[in-house]
Protein backbone atom coordinates (compact mmCIF):
# COMPACT_ATOMS: atom_id res chain seq x y z
CA UNK A 1 0.00 0.00 0.00
CA UNK A 2 1.40 3.36 -0.96
CA UNK A 3 1.77 5.58 2.05
CA UNK A 4 -1.02 8.19 1.98
CA UNK A 5 1.29 10.66 3.69
CA UNK A 6 3.24 10.82 0.46
CA UNK A 7 0.24 11.90 -1.59
CA UNK A 8 -0.20 15.66 -1.83
CA UNK A 9 -2.77 16.77 0.70
CA UNK A 10 -5.08 19.74 0.16
CA UNK A 11 -3.14 21.76 2.73
CA UNK A 12 0.06 21.36 0.75
CA UNK A 13 -1.36 22.81 -2.45
CA UNK A 14 0.97 25.65 -3.39
CA UNK A 15 -0.02 29.17 -4.28
CA UNK A 16 -1.16 29.70 -7.87
CA UNK A 17 2.01 31.47 -8.87
CA UNK A 18 4.52 28.86 -7.82
CA UNK A 19 5.20 25.26 -8.67
CA UNK A 20 4.79 22.47 -6.13
CA UNK A 21 7.94 21.53 -4.25
CA UNK A 22 9.57 18.24 -5.13
CA UNK A 23 9.43 16.49 -1.78
CA UNK A 24 12.08 13.85 -2.33
CA UNK A 25 14.74 16.34 -3.38
CA UNK A 26 16.74 17.26 -0.32
CA UNK A 27 17.82 20.89 -0.72
CA UNK A 28 21.49 21.63 -0.83
CA UNK A 29 22.60 18.11 -1.64
CA UNK A 30 22.82 18.37 -5.36
CA UNK A 31 25.88 19.78 -7.00
CA UNK A 32 25.90 19.87 -10.75
CA UNK A 33 27.74 22.49 -12.69
CA UNK A 34 25.55 23.24 -15.68
CA UNK A 35 28.53 24.49 -17.64
CA UNK A 36 30.65 21.38 -17.24
CA UNK A 37 27.67 19.11 -17.81
CA UNK A 38 27.24 20.57 -21.27
CA UNK A 39 30.89 20.45 -22.29
CA UNK A 40 32.42 17.42 -23.98
CA UNK A 41 35.93 16.76 -22.79
CA UNK A 42 38.68 14.59 -24.15
CA UNK A 43 39.60 11.67 -21.90
CA UNK A 44 42.66 9.46 -22.29
CA UNK A 45 42.50 5.87 -21.14
CA UNK A 46 45.43 5.28 -18.81
CA UNK A 47 44.80 1.90 -17.20
CA UNK A 48 42.58 -1.18 -17.47
CA UNK A 49 42.06 -3.43 -14.45
CA UNK A 50 40.19 -6.71 -14.62
CA UNK A 51 37.61 -6.99 -11.82
CA UNK A 52 35.70 -10.18 -12.70
CA UNK A 53 35.46 -12.39 -15.81
CA UNK A 54 32.81 -9.98 -17.15
CA UNK A 55 33.76 -6.62 -15.69
CA UNK A 56 36.80 -4.37 -15.92
CA UNK A 57 37.69 -0.94 -14.63
CA UNK A 58 38.81 1.73 -17.08
CA UNK A 59 40.77 4.68 -15.71
CA UNK A 60 40.88 7.96 -17.63
CA UNK A 61 42.87 11.13 -17.39
CA UNK A 62 40.53 14.06 -17.96
CA UNK A 63 42.60 17.24 -17.61
CA UNK A 64 39.59 19.55 -17.39
CA UNK A 65 37.56 17.40 -15.02
CA UNK A 66 35.78 19.68 -12.54
CA UNK A 67 35.43 16.97 -9.91
CA UNK A 68 32.35 15.00 -8.91
CA UNK A 69 30.45 13.70 -5.93
CA UNK A 70 30.29 9.97 -5.20
CA UNK A 71 27.21 8.53 -6.93
CA UNK A 72 27.19 10.84 -9.94
CA UNK A 73 27.49 9.61 -13.50
CA UNK A 74 28.84 10.86 -16.78
CA UNK A 75 28.00 10.51 -20.45
CA UNK A 76 30.60 8.95 -22.70
CA UNK A 77 30.70 8.94 -26.49
CA UNK A 78 32.53 7.06 -29.20
CA UNK A 79 32.60 8.01 -32.87
CA UNK A 80 32.99 5.68 -35.86
CA UNK A 81 34.79 6.52 -39.13
CA UNK A 82 31.49 7.23 -40.87
CA UNK A 83 30.45 9.78 -38.26
CA UNK A 84 28.19 7.42 -36.32
CA UNK A 85 28.17 8.36 -32.65
CA UNK A 86 27.27 6.13 -29.70
CA UNK A 87 26.79 7.63 -26.29
CA UNK A 88 25.98 6.05 -22.95
CA UNK A 89 25.57 7.05 -19.33
CA UNK A 90 27.90 5.35 -16.84
CA UNK A 91 28.24 5.66 -13.09
CA UNK A 92 31.58 6.91 -11.84
CA UNK A 93 33.43 4.30 -9.76
CA UNK A 94 36.24 6.43 -8.42
CA UNK A 95 35.99 8.78 -5.47
CA UNK A 96 36.47 12.52 -5.95
CA UNK A 97 40.00 13.03 -7.21
CA UNK A 98 41.74 16.35 -7.44
CA UNK A 99 44.15 15.11 -10.10
CA UNK A 100 41.72 14.93 -12.98
CA UNK A 101 41.03 11.20 -13.18
CA UNK A 102 37.83 9.21 -13.31
CA UNK A 103 37.25 5.47 -13.36
CA UNK A 104 34.36 3.51 -14.85
CA UNK A 105 33.69 -0.17 -14.25
CA UNK A 106 31.89 -1.70 -17.22
CA UNK A 107 30.25 -5.07 -17.68
CA UNK A 108 30.86 -6.68 -21.04
CA UNK A 109 27.28 -6.65 -22.35
CA UNK A 110 26.40 -9.22 -25.03
CA UNK A 111 26.30 -7.34 -28.32
CA UNK A 112 26.96 -4.06 -26.51
CA UNK A 113 28.56 -1.71 -29.00
CA UNK A 114 30.19 0.55 -26.43
CA UNK A 115 31.05 -2.00 -23.72
CA UNK A 116 32.19 -4.34 -26.51
CA UNK A 117 34.65 -1.72 -27.76
CA UNK A 118 35.99 -1.22 -24.24
CA UNK A 119 36.41 -4.91 -23.55
CA UNK A 120 37.85 -6.01 -26.89
CA UNK A 121 39.52 -2.99 -28.51
CA UNK A 122 40.43 -0.33 -25.95
CA UNK A 123 44.04 0.09 -24.84
CA UNK A 124 45.82 2.67 -22.69
CA UNK A 125 46.41 5.75 -24.83
CA UNK A 126 43.03 5.57 -26.58
CA UNK A 127 40.93 8.70 -26.46
CA UNK A 128 37.19 9.00 -25.92
CA UNK A 129 34.99 11.95 -25.04
CA UNK A 130 32.88 12.47 -21.98
CA UNK A 131 30.78 15.10 -20.28
CA UNK A 132 29.78 15.46 -16.69
CA UNK A 133 29.44 14.96 -13.84
CA UNK A 134 25.69 14.60 -14.23
CA UNK A 135 22.63 14.09 -12.12
CA UNK A 136 23.43 14.84 -8.52
CA UNK A 137 20.27 13.25 -7.19
CA UNK A 138 22.02 9.97 -6.44
CA UNK A 139 25.10 11.74 -5.07
CA UNK A 140 26.36 11.30 -1.54
CA UNK A 141 28.74 14.02 -0.34
CA UNK A 142 29.45 12.13 2.88
CA UNK A 143 27.24 14.29 5.05
CA UNK A 144 24.59 11.80 6.21
CA UNK A 145 24.51 8.21 7.44
CA UNK A 146 24.06 6.08 4.33
CA UNK A 147 22.75 2.61 3.56
CA UNK A 148 23.96 1.34 0.21
CA UNK A 149 22.35 -1.60 -1.56
CA UNK A 150 23.63 -2.75 -4.94
CA UNK A 151 23.58 -5.77 -7.20
CA UNK A 152 26.01 -6.74 -9.94
CA UNK A 153 27.51 -3.65 -11.52
CA UNK A 154 25.02 -1.63 -9.47
CA UNK A 155 27.73 -1.54 -6.84
CA UNK A 156 29.80 0.84 -9.00
CA UNK A 157 28.44 4.23 -7.81
CA UNK A 158 28.17 2.84 -4.28
CA UNK A 159 31.86 1.93 -4.33
CA UNK A 160 32.66 5.55 -5.13
CA UNK A 161 30.89 6.38 -1.85
CA UNK A 162 32.73 3.68 0.13
CA UNK A 163 36.06 4.84 -1.28
CA UNK A 164 35.21 8.45 -0.49
CA UNK A 165 34.28 7.49 3.07
CA UNK A 166 37.59 5.72 3.45
CA UNK A 167 39.77 8.31 1.75
CA UNK A 168 38.42 11.10 3.94
CA UNK A 169 38.23 9.01 7.13
CA UNK A 170 34.60 10.05 7.52
CA UNK A 171 32.97 9.24 10.83
CA UNK A 172 29.42 9.25 9.44
CA UNK A 173 27.97 5.69 9.44
CA UNK A 174 28.05 3.82 6.15
CA UNK A 175 26.82 0.30 5.38
CA UNK A 176 26.92 -1.59 2.10
CA UNK A 177 24.89 -4.63 1.10
CA UNK A 178 26.10 -6.03 -2.20
CA UNK A 179 24.56 -8.86 -4.17
CA UNK A 180 26.46 -10.95 -6.72
CA UNK A 181 25.82 -14.26 -8.47
CA UNK A 182 28.87 -15.75 -6.84
CA UNK A 183 32.27 -14.86 -5.40
CA UNK A 184 33.82 -14.74 -8.90
CA UNK A 185 31.25 -12.17 -9.98
CA UNK A 186 31.70 -9.89 -6.98
CA UNK A 187 33.19 -6.64 -8.26
CA UNK A 188 35.82 -5.01 -5.98
CA UNK A 189 35.84 -8.16 -3.79
CA UNK A 190 39.25 -7.43 -2.30
CA UNK A 191 38.33 -3.88 -1.27
CA UNK A 192 35.42 -4.47 1.07
CA UNK A 193 35.74 -4.05 4.79
CA UNK A 194 33.58 -4.26 7.87
CA UNK A 195 30.99 -1.93 6.31
CA UNK A 196 30.06 -4.54 3.70
CA UNK A 197 27.83 -7.61 3.64
CA UNK A 198 27.93 -9.72 0.48
CA UNK A 199 24.92 -11.76 -0.61
CA UNK A 200 25.35 -14.53 -3.19
CA UNK A 201 22.43 -15.58 -5.37
CA UNK A 202 23.83 -18.63 -7.23
CA UNK A 203 26.96 -19.94 -5.54
CA UNK A 204 28.71 -18.98 -2.34
CA UNK A 205 31.85 -19.82 -0.40
CA UNK A 206 31.57 -22.77 2.00
CA UNK A 207 29.37 -21.97 4.96
CA UNK A 208 27.75 -18.93 3.33
CA UNK A 209 24.07 -19.28 2.38
CA UNK A 210 22.86 -18.84 -1.22
CA UNK A 211 19.84 -16.60 -1.85
CA UNK A 212 18.68 -13.16 -2.84
CA UNK A 213 18.62 -10.06 -0.68
CA UNK A 214 15.83 -10.60 1.86
CA UNK A 215 13.97 -8.78 4.61
CA UNK A 216 16.38 -10.13 7.23
CA UNK A 217 19.37 -8.55 5.45
CA UNK A 218 17.60 -5.22 5.27
CA UNK A 219 16.51 -5.43 8.92
CA UNK A 220 20.14 -5.90 9.96
CA UNK A 221 21.19 -3.03 7.72
CA UNK A 222 18.60 -0.72 9.28
CA UNK A 223 19.36 -1.78 12.85
CA UNK A 224 20.60 0.78 15.39
CA UNK A 225 19.60 3.82 13.34
CA UNK A 226 21.80 6.88 13.79
CA UNK A 227 20.29 10.15 14.92
CA UNK A 228 18.33 11.61 12.03
CA UNK A 229 17.98 8.22 10.37
CA UNK A 230 19.49 6.72 7.24
CA UNK A 231 19.66 7.89 3.67
CA UNK A 232 19.27 4.83 1.40
CA UNK A 233 20.86 4.40 -2.02
CA UNK A 234 19.78 1.49 -4.22
CA UNK A 235 21.45 0.63 -7.52
CA UNK A 236 21.02 -2.28 -9.89
CA UNK A 237 18.74 -3.70 -12.56
CA UNK A 238 15.18 -2.49 -12.45
CA UNK A 239 14.03 -5.83 -11.04
CA UNK A 240 16.57 -5.63 -8.24
CA UNK A 241 15.82 -1.96 -7.58
CA UNK A 242 12.10 -2.72 -7.26
CA UNK A 243 12.79 -5.64 -4.92
CA UNK A 244 15.30 -3.86 -2.70
CA UNK A 245 13.38 -0.58 -2.47
CA UNK A 246 10.22 -2.49 -1.53
CA UNK A 247 12.11 -4.29 1.25
CA UNK A 248 13.36 -0.94 2.53
CA UNK A 249 9.86 0.56 2.54
CA UNK A 250 8.46 -2.52 4.26
CA UNK A 251 11.19 -2.21 6.89
CA UNK A 252 10.15 1.35 7.64
CA UNK A 253 12.59 3.42 5.58
CA UNK A 254 10.71 6.58 4.40
CA UNK A 255 10.09 6.60 0.62
CA UNK A 256 11.47 10.10 0.29
CA UNK A 257 14.78 8.95 1.75
CA UNK A 258 15.38 6.24 -0.80
CA UNK A 259 17.30 7.15 -3.94
CA UNK A 260 17.34 4.73 -6.83
CA UNK A 261 19.58 4.33 -9.85
CA UNK A 262 18.21 1.72 -12.27
CA UNK A 263 20.02 0.01 -15.08
CA UNK A 264 17.81 -0.55 -18.15
CA UNK B 1 35.28 15.13 -32.29
CA UNK B 2 37.93 12.65 -33.33
CA UNK B 3 37.17 9.16 -34.54
CA UNK B 4 37.53 6.56 -31.78
CA UNK B 5 40.23 4.09 -32.78
CA UNK B 6 38.76 0.74 -33.76
CA UNK B 7 35.15 1.73 -33.11
CA UNK B 8 32.77 0.70 -35.88
CA UNK B 9 29.48 0.76 -34.03
CA UNK B 10 26.83 -1.88 -34.24
CA UNK B 11 25.77 -2.91 -37.74
CA UNK B 12 22.95 -0.51 -38.35
CA UNK B 13 20.38 0.66 -40.81
CA UNK B 14 19.76 4.31 -41.38
CA UNK B 15 16.75 5.42 -39.39
CA UNK B 16 15.44 8.91 -40.00
CA UNK B 17 13.23 8.64 -36.93
CA UNK B 18 16.20 8.52 -34.61
CA UNK B 19 17.17 11.89 -33.10
CA UNK B 20 20.90 12.65 -32.82
CA UNK B 21 22.79 10.62 -30.24
CA UNK B 22 19.94 8.14 -29.72
CA UNK B 23 19.82 4.38 -30.28
CA UNK B 24 16.87 2.08 -30.90
CA UNK B 25 15.99 0.20 -27.69
CA UNK B 26 13.82 -2.20 -29.78
CA UNK B 27 11.87 -4.43 -27.38
CA UNK B 28 13.41 -2.98 -24.25
CA UNK B 29 11.64 -0.32 -22.28
CA UNK B 30 14.14 0.73 -19.61
CA UNK B 31 12.71 2.00 -16.36
CA UNK B 32 14.33 5.25 -15.32
CA UNK B 33 13.02 6.73 -12.16
CA UNK B 34 14.93 7.76 -9.10
CA UNK B 35 12.01 7.04 -6.82
CA UNK B 36 10.37 4.07 -5.18
CA UNK B 37 7.57 2.89 -7.45
CA UNK B 38 4.33 3.85 -5.68
CA UNK B 39 1.49 1.38 -5.34
CA UNK B 40 -1.12 3.93 -6.25
CA UNK B 41 -4.64 2.49 -6.58
CA UNK B 42 -6.94 3.89 -9.23
CA UNK B 43 -9.33 4.87 -6.41
CA UNK B 44 -6.55 7.07 -4.96
CA UNK B 45 -5.56 8.62 -8.26
CA UNK B 46 -6.75 12.12 -9.10
CA UNK B 47 -5.70 14.63 -11.71
CA UNK B 48 -5.90 18.39 -11.10
CA UNK B 49 -5.51 21.33 -13.44
CA UNK B 50 -4.86 24.43 -11.34
CA UNK B 51 -2.93 27.65 -11.09
CA UNK B 52 -3.79 30.29 -13.68
CA UNK B 53 -7.10 28.81 -14.87
CA UNK B 54 -10.66 30.11 -14.83
CA UNK B 55 -11.71 27.13 -12.76
CA UNK B 56 -9.40 24.71 -10.95
CA UNK B 57 -10.66 21.21 -11.68
CA UNK B 58 -9.90 17.79 -10.25
CA UNK B 59 -10.89 14.55 -11.95
CA UNK B 60 -11.20 11.15 -10.32
CA UNK B 61 -10.24 8.00 -12.22
CA UNK B 62 -13.83 7.49 -13.41
CA UNK B 63 -14.36 11.15 -14.28
CA UNK B 64 -11.18 11.22 -16.34
CA UNK B 65 -12.26 8.07 -18.16
CA UNK B 66 -15.57 9.73 -19.04
CA UNK B 67 -13.72 12.29 -21.23
CA UNK B 68 -13.35 11.58 -24.96
CA UNK B 69 -10.71 8.88 -25.50
CA UNK B 70 -7.55 9.73 -27.38
CA UNK B 71 -4.39 7.81 -28.11
CA UNK B 72 -0.81 8.35 -29.22
CA UNK B 73 1.00 6.01 -31.55
CA UNK B 74 4.55 6.93 -32.37
CA UNK B 75 8.03 7.21 -30.95
CA UNK B 76 9.47 8.14 -27.57
CA UNK B 77 12.97 9.35 -26.72
CA UNK B 78 14.76 9.18 -23.38
CA UNK B 79 17.58 11.57 -22.55
CA UNK B 80 19.75 8.63 -21.48
CA UNK B 81 19.94 7.92 -25.24
CA UNK B 82 17.43 5.18 -25.99
CA UNK B 83 14.46 5.68 -28.28
CA UNK B 84 11.52 3.38 -28.78
CA UNK B 85 9.54 3.26 -32.00
CA UNK B 86 5.85 2.71 -32.65
CA UNK B 87 4.61 2.62 -29.07
CA UNK B 88 0.91 3.04 -28.38
CA UNK B 89 -0.58 4.79 -25.37
CA UNK B 90 -4.30 5.34 -24.75
CA UNK B 91 -6.00 7.83 -22.46
CA UNK B 92 -7.28 11.36 -22.91
CA UNK B 93 -5.77 14.35 -24.68
CA UNK B 94 -4.58 16.98 -22.24
CA UNK B 95 -6.58 19.48 -24.34
CA UNK B 96 -9.78 17.91 -23.01
CA UNK B 97 -8.78 18.72 -19.42
CA UNK B 98 -7.50 22.20 -20.27
CA UNK B 99 -10.67 23.07 -22.21
CA UNK B 100 -12.69 22.45 -19.06
CA UNK B 101 -10.34 24.34 -16.70
CA UNK B 102 -9.88 27.22 -19.20
CA UNK B 103 -6.30 28.57 -18.92
CA UNK B 104 -6.01 32.28 -18.15
CA UNK B 105 -4.64 34.51 -20.89
CA UNK B 106 -1.46 35.16 -18.91
CA UNK B 107 -0.63 31.45 -18.47
CA UNK B 108 2.53 30.66 -20.42
CA UNK B 109 4.08 27.68 -18.64
CA UNK B 110 3.11 24.69 -16.59
CA UNK B 111 4.63 22.48 -13.96
CA UNK B 112 3.50 18.87 -14.08
CA UNK B 113 3.66 17.11 -10.72
CA UNK B 114 3.31 13.53 -9.63
CA UNK B 115 1.67 11.78 -6.71
CA UNK B 116 5.23 11.03 -5.58
CA UNK B 117 6.31 14.67 -5.57
CA UNK B 118 8.25 14.62 -8.85
CA UNK B 119 7.98 17.83 -10.88
CA UNK B 120 8.86 18.91 -14.41
CA UNK B 121 8.27 22.19 -16.23
CA UNK B 122 6.88 22.72 -19.72
CA UNK B 123 5.90 25.66 -21.90
CA UNK B 124 2.11 25.58 -22.15
CA UNK B 125 2.45 25.49 -25.94
CA UNK B 126 4.07 22.04 -25.63
CA UNK B 127 1.01 20.71 -23.80
CA UNK B 128 -1.73 21.93 -26.15
CA UNK B 129 -2.82 21.27 -29.72
CA UNK B 130 -2.88 17.48 -29.48
CA UNK B 131 0.72 17.07 -28.32
CA UNK B 132 0.21 15.82 -24.77
CA UNK B 133 -1.93 13.12 -23.16
CA UNK B 134 -2.85 11.64 -19.82
CA UNK B 135 -2.58 7.90 -20.50
CA UNK B 136 -3.47 4.72 -18.63
CA UNK B 137 -2.89 2.06 -21.28
CA UNK B 138 0.27 0.87 -22.96
CA UNK B 139 -0.45 -1.38 -25.92
CA UNK B 140 -3.79 -2.78 -24.88
CA UNK B 141 -2.78 -3.31 -21.28
CA UNK B 142 -3.04 -1.14 -18.18
CA UNK B 143 0.07 1.01 -17.83
CA UNK B 144 2.46 -0.83 -15.46
CA UNK B 145 3.19 0.94 -12.17
CA UNK B 146 6.92 1.07 -12.88
CA UNK B 147 6.17 2.99 -16.08
CA UNK B 148 3.92 5.46 -14.29
CA UNK B 149 0.66 3.55 -13.87
CA UNK B 150 -2.12 3.93 -13.12
CA UNK B 151 -1.71 7.10 -15.22
CA UNK B 152 1.07 9.30 -16.52
CA UNK B 153 1.55 12.35 -18.67
CA UNK B 154 3.11 11.83 -22.08
CA UNK B 155 4.62 14.62 -24.14
CA UNK B 156 6.28 12.46 -26.77
CA UNK B 157 7.88 15.25 -28.81
CA UNK B 158 10.14 16.05 -25.82
CA UNK B 159 12.62 13.86 -23.92
CA UNK B 160 10.68 11.48 -21.75
CA UNK B 161 11.62 12.93 -18.35
CA UNK B 162 8.99 15.56 -19.22
CA UNK B 163 6.35 12.81 -19.34
CA UNK B 164 5.76 12.71 -15.60
CA UNK B 165 4.85 9.29 -14.18
CA UNK B 166 2.06 8.88 -11.59
CA UNK B 167 0.74 12.24 -12.73
CA UNK B 168 -1.23 14.16 -10.10
CA UNK B 169 -1.74 17.47 -11.86
CA UNK B 170 -0.47 20.43 -13.78
CA UNK B 171 -0.23 23.94 -12.45
CA UNK B 172 -0.30 26.81 -14.93
CA UNK B 173 2.05 29.73 -14.32
CA UNK B 174 2.89 33.05 -15.96
CA UNK B 175 6.60 32.20 -15.87
CA UNK B 176 8.91 29.21 -16.19
CA UNK B 177 9.85 27.34 -13.01
CA UNK B 178 12.32 24.50 -13.38
CA UNK B 179 11.24 21.11 -12.08
CA UNK B 180 13.20 18.34 -10.42
CA UNK B 181 15.68 17.35 -13.15
CA UNK B 182 15.75 20.86 -14.60
CA UNK B 183 17.06 22.13 -11.25
CA UNK B 184 19.67 19.41 -11.47
CA UNK B 185 21.39 20.32 -14.69
CA UNK B 186 18.91 19.15 -17.30
CA UNK B 187 17.68 21.34 -20.13
CA UNK B 188 14.54 23.35 -19.49
CA UNK B 189 12.76 22.27 -22.67
CA UNK B 190 14.31 18.98 -23.82
CA UNK B 191 13.71 18.77 -27.58
CA UNK B 192 15.34 15.51 -28.76
CA UNK B 193 15.83 16.83 -32.30
CA UNK B 194 17.79 19.79 -30.97
CA UNK B 195 19.57 17.42 -28.55
CA UNK B 196 18.61 19.62 -25.60
CA UNK B 197 19.81 17.23 -22.91
CA UNK B 198 21.56 19.36 -20.35
CA UNK B 199 21.45 22.99 -19.35
CA UNK B 200 23.64 24.84 -21.82
CA UNK B 201 22.98 22.47 -24.76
Amino acid sequence: MYSPTSVPSPTSVPSPTSAPATRFAVPGRIAVSNGTAATWQRATLTEIRRETPHAATFRFAVPGWAGHLPGQHLMLRLRAEDGYVAQRHYSIASPPDDEGHVELTLDHVDGGEVSGWFHTVAEPGDEVELRGPLSGFFAWPGDRPALLIGAGSGVVPLMSMVRHHRARNLAVPLRLLVSARGPDELIYASEYGAETTAVYTRSAPAGVPVGRVAAAHVARLLADPPEGGWEAYVCGSNGFAEHASRLLVDAGQPVDRIRIERFG
Amino acid sequence: MNVTRGFAGRARVRNDGLPPGQYDARDDWPVLSAEVTPELATSQWTFTVGGLVAEERTWSWDEAHALPPSSYEGDIHCVTSWSKFGVRFAGVSLDAFLDLARPAAEATHAVAYSHTGYTTNLPLADLTGGRAWIVWEYGDEPLPAEHGGPARLIVPHLYFWKSAKWIAGIRLLDHDEPGFWEQNGYHHRGDPWEEQRYSGD
